[in-house]
């Protein structure tokens, strides 16, 4: 058996790959219940990360040609990123569980030898109390570090620590 | 097309880079202090976006900018994405990019002091094709000096970007040439604990893939993560 290629990190000038169009995940004509997703990244010294690449993935709605489900974003002078996408609704999950609206997170950095993966859910969703990925996180501090707030009728927002006080939940998956 | 959705094999140990790697300074204040929630895989983590070259044109030569010739050693890089069972993946996305010649970056933030070439730009885009192959044509990059410790130099790299067939799989890393003296000196080649898995990523000279009169050739393959042996689903 073959051992998967190591990761190695983005570094500070992957901006050399990027399309600012990424980030809108509606570019190929999908329409539907359109939503803001933004957010900002933070240090454990509470400095804002400012050369991260955010990428986002979601099943729900399902890829298609005119909905590619997957963006890229930077992380701007402000340590933001902003997505336009269109809400998601529940997911299967194993056996019958069912999983709340959630959107997969990866992000990579300078300073990331390797990815770190998280999820962004939605807040006022009724779901997240039965949620198992959520479930398995017993502190609710924790557990409030997935939850996007709603900031108007069409936007959320998640704030991202990659380190130190209120730090994100990070999965191995 | 048919939709994998097996989870993914554990990450072998040893073989992947540790955020927490004090030697790489700048992971100091950003690797996670906790350890990570290990989740169950779901079709989140299973399934993964595609990219077709309809949509994301493939830019498979790197050396040519307008029709004008890049400065320095032309170089053709060749290789397989398979996946940890051998089995080729095909018509994935990889996205490259890099320094030119002197060791610069066409990038507002790289401040080296050694000239940008006005036909190398750095950056391209390919697909492998029905048997996992890849190709494309660049410049030979430059080491170039960072600041995380004194006289500090990045051994010479090409940056790589890949997708996969699902989020499980994706992986961003960076290919090394053989004999380069700054490998044994650079912590982030060292991050990787496992010396077979770190010397994976230095690529091999191939003249098989060398062109004549044209272009030295390189081999460097992908692996990625294997899936458990279940039923694959209609997708």
């Amino acid at each position: 058996m073959l051992v998967a290629t190591s990761h190695q990190t983005i570094g500070p000038y992957w901006h050399l790959i990027e399309d600012p169009a990424w980030s809108n995940l509606l570019r190929f004509g999908a329409e539907g219940d359109r939503i803001v997703l933004t957010g900002t990244v933070t240090d454990g010294g509470g400095e804002l990360v400012t050369d991260a690449a955010i990428e986002i993935w979601q099943t729900s709605p399902a890829a298609s040609d005119g909905f590619p489900a997957f963006g890229r974003c930077q992380t701007d002078a402000t340590g933001s990123f902003r997505f336009t996408t269109l809400k998601p609704g529940p997911v299967a999950g194993l056996g019958n569980a069912q999983q709340a609206p959630h959107v997969a997170i990866s992000i990579f950095a300078r300073g990331l030898l390797t990815s770190l993966t998280t999820r962004l859910y939605f807040q006022d969703e009724p779901l997240n109390e039965s949620d198992p990925v959520l479930s398995l996180i017993e502190d609710p501090a924790r557990r409030a570090t997935l939850i996007a707030r709603k900031v108007s009728d069409d936007a959320w927002h998640l704030d991202i620590r990659l380190q130190g006080e209120n730090e994100t939940v990070f999965m191995e998956i | 097309m048919m939709t994998e959705t097996a989870p993914f094999r554990p990450i072998e140990a040893g073989s992947q880079p540790a955020n927490d790697t004090p030697l790489y300074r700048s992971t100091g204040l950003r690797h996670p202090a906790r350890p990570p929630l290990r989740i169950p895989q779901t079709v989140t983590e299973t399934t993964g976006p595609r990219f077709r070259p309809v949509q994301f044109g493939p830019i498979a030569d790197l050396s040519v900018v307008n029709r004008k010739q890049a400065v320095g050693e032309r170089i053709i890089v060749r290789g397989r994405v398979v996946d940890e069972d051998n089995r080729p993946v095909p018509h994935t996305m990889i996205e490259i990019w890099q320094a030119n010649t002197g060791g610069r970056y066409d990038h507002p933030g790289d401040q080296h002091d050694a000239p940008l070439d006005p036909n190398f730009h750095g950056s391209g885009r390919v697909f492998s094709d029905a048997d996992g192959w890849y190709q494309f044509v660049t410049i030979k990059p430059g080491a170039y000096p960072w600041h995380n410790h004194h006289n500090a130099w990045r051994p010479n790299h090409i940056h790589y970007s890949l997708f996969g067939t699902g989020f499980g799989q994706r992986v961003i890393t960076q290919m090394y040439f053989p004999g380069d003296p700054l490998l044994a000196l650079d912590p982030i080649y060292h991050a990787i604990p496992d010396q077979a898995a770190r010397e994976r990523l230095i690529s091999s000279f191939d003249i098989n893939i060398t062109s004549p009169d044209r272009a030295l050739g390189y081999r460097f393959d992908f692996v990625l993560r294997g899936r458990h042996a279940t039923p694959t689903e209609q997708g």
